[in-house]
């Protein structure tokens, strides 16, 4: 019989291995960041801001939040979990209703000409508003449109919205847009005008 | 009988190591490929609020974070428990997000500029005050794409 050839003592190795695995497990954290994208506004100076152009009282969906983090909707308290419904309702006007948003003819990729909302959502919340409120109304607004986006996409597509390609995409976005404009806050109660 | 006798007779061979060292290598794998570095030490207690409609950040590289909370137990004696910003490793004021925000605009290279985002982690307590604080900053300083940090919530 040949002559074995020593083994290599391999009992260190799941030390080393143990050690780098600690190593790692302190260092560096499981959660992938994830987070609600938006983008601000462009800075105006407050000292040259022109007449904001004015928009019909129709086209506007107005939601308030105040100090107790109540929610005053088109005039009204409502539920945060009724936000998400009132606000597509608004953005859609399926039936086209007096007091909801006016359309506008528009040319638009794939769609051919389509009536396009002119509604703007705007959001206004106080000083003292929890952010954990103002981020879940935030939240509530976008799922609106993206669950429009997503209704179209199926019906005109046959796909959900995230696998169409970039230009269907745009077309969706153009059709639904995501207007969603945020005023200064007030010191004060906003609940009042 | 003579089967069992003969058992306890003989000695248990040690058990055999050598598969451990792979057993905590593939470990190591998972941890290494599943996890990310931390970026700083947190200063500041987070809960991040939770969301539905989140967005991943892709780009580690072009995010840039800025923390809001209170302040932990040991830093409370000398910044007492009203929420703070965070910036890199430091308590910061308003006043530092333009700063902030243009020497993180200078490590990057030119053509990714555009693309940075700065990613909010606020605490779900704190008020908005401080927060339209920020984004009254981050607006000056032209770092308007923004992400707020939040938890995945399951679908109701």
């Amino acid at each position: 019989m040949a002559k074995k050839t020593p083994e290599v003592p391999a009992s260190s190795l799941a030390d080393i291995a143990f050690m780098l695995l600690i190593f790692f497990l302190v260092t560096t954290t499981m959660d992938v960041d994830s987070g609600l994208e938006r983008r601000l506004p462009q800075w105006v100076d407050p000292d040259q801001i022109d007449e904001t152009p004015q928009i019909n009282e129709r086209n506007i969906f107005v939601v308030l939040v105040n100090r107790n983090n109540d929610l005053l909707v088109e005039g009204e308290y409502i539920n945060i979990d009724e936000l998400r419904d009132r606000a597509k309702e608004f953005m859609a006007n399926p039936t086209n209703a007096e007091n909801l948003p006016e359309k506008e003819p528009k040319e638009i990729a794939y769609f051919g000409e389509t009536m396009v909302t002119k509604g703007v959502i705007s959001l206004r919340n106080d000083l003292d508003t929890r952010y954990g409120t103002y981020l879940a109304v935030q939240n509530e607004l976008v799922a609106a449109i993206n669950e429009l986006r997503d209704e179209l996409a199926r019906e005109h597509f046959g796909k959900p919205y995230d696998e169409l390609e970039e230009d269907q995409q745009s077309a969706i976005r153009d059709i639904y847009p995501q207007k969603i404009s945020e005023a200064e806050p007030k010191g004060k109660n906003v609940g009042g005008n | 009988m003579s089967k069992f006798r003969k058992k306890g007779g003989k000695e248990l061979p040690p058990i055999s190591t050598a598969s451990l060292p792979d057993i905590v290598f593939m470990l190591l794998f998972f941890f290494m490929v599943s996890t990310t570095m931390r970026e700083v030490t947190y200063k500041v207690q987070i809960h991040l609020p939770e969301a539905t409609e989140l967005s991943k950040l892709e780009k580690k590289s072009l995010v840039s974070y800025i923390y809001v909370g209170e302040p932990l137990r040991q830093y409370q004696k000398t910044f007492g428990v009203a929420p703070r910003i965070q910036l890199n490793d430091e308590f910061a004021t308003v006043d530092d997000i333009q700063d902030y925000v243009t020497a993180e605009r200078e490590a990057r290279a030119e053509e990714e500029r555009p693309l940075m985002i700065t990613s909010l982690k606020v605490d779900e307590n704190t008020k908005m005050g401080i927060v339209n604080d920020i984004k009254q900053e981050l607006r000056k300083a032209a770092a308007l794409h923004i992400n707020y940090s939040s938890r995945k919530r399951a679908e109701r």
